[in-house]
């Protein structure tokens, strides 16, 4: 096991960016722009399907809400092998950082198309505007904080990539030098220092992870009993904290395939250990919260409500609890992909989506909410264009580690190509 | 709540939690008043008339859309309920008691401004704001547009400008601030009352009005101010002729709707100690793991 990680290295992808695959993913990002746009030009009334009964719709419960949860493999995984320093695990760091990293950046794009005002998007850095009160305060700050924390985090991947290379094309050339400086100055004080932002990251990611459970508390006339407790924060936070292993065995399986890799099976399996256990933790606050509320009832109620909660836990929980403690499901890399993805990844967003719009009812609503085609667009878009970003991270930047052998496989396909060789410039 | 919420408060003022003390002292206020000088409105659904005189006054002052007066003695629009929206602030309803159908009322309806607004403790920014006078008052200005104060809206008021691309604002009364605190006068909506069915005056004045009302004529009222008392007290407060889940107003307990998310909230930061003790746990481990681990290289390879 040992010999296996020493030799494997985190490195630049050398394949070429465009394939069929990715041309089609970039069809789907063009149609997200164009929804983006329209938004943007005809406002909020004209994109969406919201009104004054529903002002949140699918922005908030899937841009944001799922979209922070299903980036928390970057603060799990960043505890498990920075805090816990199970050094196993440092292969799939980076990916889980840059996860995050774009994760979150998206969230902010996203939410900046559901804000009526977004161009105020920064008040709430304001002295003046704090609002101790506001839980969206608290999720906002930590969110802003952690998006740069982990920004910081991924210097040093781009300081290993350039420093030493720095050569900025035409007039910018000036400018090499004084890069290379700032290079080296970072490299010389995250190297000291970094355990200060991951540890800050962990911390925050904790914090917005569970006050995004805490939003809907508001509002304890218009939650369906099955969702509205005051354990919610709870729930969120470790709900997030089960889904974030799952997400990363979910991107590296489809990373390795995609860049014609063998799949870090031992890796994954021995991750996929906890799985089990953290969301069984989950469950079981899930049922003794619904206990102690004396809420069962509500599930043999036969509304839609009652429904959606059997398939979210039935399914999104409990099953997978299941699977993953079937020592054959858990080693082979497609018993891992589809009780990772199918079932944990679905199932923690469908509690979202519980959560934030089906166990919300407003007082006098006449028509029940469904998203708009430019509201899908959008969000469907928007994780099309996470995916392409993403390629083009781990193509440029040393990010997904790879075993010397499997990397010349990789080049010797590529270098044949007249795309591939133009990129290695 | 209200105990921790002080504590929270005068940590904030040590100076150790200057990051949340900007605004937020300014709901400091519910411990200092009980809202008795509060100003508010009693709306009496029993001397109500149903003129719609009120929606009429509500346009022309806050420039609203609005057609000739007239056009307000339209009774057909009471066919169904209507709610207030971004471009009507109130609007009159027509209710009926089943016990006695021979005798519907009318009732105006429009933003309580709550004792404890639930959009105030929801708004990201402090742009809806509990003035010390008794409104809820909202600045466009500050204002993000995340529409959360109309999650936490117990009485789905705030309207949003859905069709405003650039400069979209939420829209609910605004009891005439301007009107009521700088000129001096009653808000429109009370001046044009013909029948007084609306009175203007501090919270304990109206309670005082109230209770008289039903005193005076216990088989005309139901026997309950709305608004006393729910959600924390509103300062809009209705009396009607049967019990109020006839209207649409929403049975509320008597919790401030803010409550439960203001102490999660206050409880997980107080004085910041929850997240600095698990930012020091984790140092620790950190640390401690560090040092027992045998492996041979260090962390620094990918930090």
């Amino acid at each position: 096991m040992k010999a296996h990680e020493v030799h494997e290295v985190p490195t630049p992808m050398t394949v070429k960016y465009w394939t069929r695959g990715t041309l089609i993913v970039g069809a789907v990002a063009l149609m997200g722009m164009l929804g983006y746009l329209y938004r943007m030009f005809f406002g909020l009334e004209a994109a969406t399907n919201l009104d004054d009964q529903w002002p949140w719709g699918i922005w908030i419960a899937i841009d944001v809400a799922s979209g922070v949860a299903l980036a928390a493999g970057g603060f799990t995984t960043a505890a498990l092998a920075e805090i816990f320093h199970k050094e196993k695990y440092h292969v799939i760091t980076r990916p889980a950082l840059l996860t995050a990293l774009l994760g979150y950046t998206f969230v902010v794009i996203g939410l900046l198309a559901d804000l009526g005002r977004y161009y105020n998007v920064w008040h709430p850095m304001l002295p003046s505007m704090w609002q101790g009160n506001s839980v969206l305060f608290e999720v906002g700050m930590c969110v802003m904080v952690y998006l740069t924390v982990l920004y910081i985090e991924f210097l040093p991947i781009v300081s290993e990539r350039f420093r030493g290379r720095v050569a900025w094309p035409g007039p910018l050339k000036a400018f090499n030098k004084l890069t290379e400086a700032m290079l080296a100055l970072a490299d010389r004080l995250l190297g000291r220092f970094v355990f200060v932002f991951i540890i800050m990251g962990v911390v925050l990611s904790c914090l917005h992870q569970s006050s995004l459970g805490t939003l809907m508390v508001i509002a304890p006339t218009k939650m369906h009993p099955l969702w509205y407790t005051s354990i919610s924060p709870l729930l969120f936070l470790m709900s997030a904290i089960a889904v974030g292993f799952p997400m990363v065995i979910f991107e590296s399986i489809i990373a390795s395939r995609s860049f014609k890799l063998p799949p870090e099976t031992k890796v994954l399996s021995s991750l996929a250990n906890y799985t089990p256990m953290l969301l069984g933790a989950y469950l079981v606050a899930k049922i003794l919260d619904l206990t102690l509320r004396n809420a069962w009832g509500y599930l043999f109620e036969g509304s839609l409500q009652s429904f959606m909660w059997m398939i979210e836990v039935g399914g999104g929980v409990i099953l997978p609890i299941v699977l993953l403690s079937i020592p054959k499901v858990r080693k082979s890399v497609k018993g891992l992909f589809i009780s990772a993805t199918l079932v944990i990844i679905l199932g923690v967003l469908l509690n979202r989506i519980n959560v934030f719009l089906v166990a919300y009812t407003p007082l006098y609503s006449v028509k029940t909410y469904f998203p708009s085609i430019i509201e899908l667009m959008v969000t469907i878009g928007l994780v099309a264009i996470l995916v392409l970003v993403y390629r083009f991270f781990v193509i440029t930047f040393p990010v997904i580690a790879v075993h010397p052998v499997d990397r010349a496989k990789q080049s010797a396909g590529v270098e044949m190509s007249p795309a591939g060789a133009k990129r290695n410039k | 709540m209200s105990l921790q919420r002080r504590d929270f408060f005068k940590i904030a003022a040590a100076g150790s939690a200057a990051l949340l003390a900007g605004k937020a002292t300014a709901s400091t206020d519910s411990e200092v008043q009980d809202f008795k000088s509060s100003l508010g409105v009693l709306v009496d659904t029993v001397v109500c008339i149903g003129c719609r005189k009120c929606e009429w006054a509500c346009n022309d002052e806050n420039k609203l859309p609005t057609q000739e007066l007239k056009a307000f003695d339209d009774k057909s629009v009471f066919a169904r309920h209507r709610r207030p929206d971004k471009a009507a602030y109130t609007v009159v309803n027509k209710f009926t008691d089943p016990n006695t159908p021979e005798k519907p009322f009318t009732m105006k309806v429009q933003c309580m401004h709550c004792n404890h607004p639930a959009c105030v403790s929801a708004c990201i920014v402090g742009a809806l704001e509990k003035d010390p006078l008794g409104p809820v008052v909202y600045d466009s200005w500050k204002c993000i547009g995340c529409r959360y104060c109309m999650v936490a809206c117990p009485f789905q008021i705030p309207a949003y400008e859905y069709s405003n691309a650039l400069d979209p604002q939420v829209r609910k009364c605004t009891f005439c601030f301007d009107r009521v605190t700088k000129d001096g006068k009653k808000p429109a909506c009370v001046s044009i009352c013909p029948n007084e069915a609306l009175t203007f005056g501090t919270r304990e004045q109206l309670l005082d009005v109230a209770y008289q009302r039903i005193r005076n004529n216990p088989d005309k009222y139901y026997q309950h101010v709305y608004g006393e008392l729910e959600a924390g007290g509103t300062s809009w407060m209705y009396l009607a002729p049967c019990d109020f889940s006839k209207t649409e107003l929403p049975l509320l307990s008597n919790d401030e709707i803010p409550k439960q998310t203001e102490s999660i909230q206050h409880g997980i930061f107080k004085s910041f100690l929850p997240p600095l003790a698990l930012y020091g746990l984790l140092g620790l481990i950190m640390y401690t793991k560090r040092h027992g681990a045998d492996e041979e290289e260090d962390g620094h390879e990918s930090a």
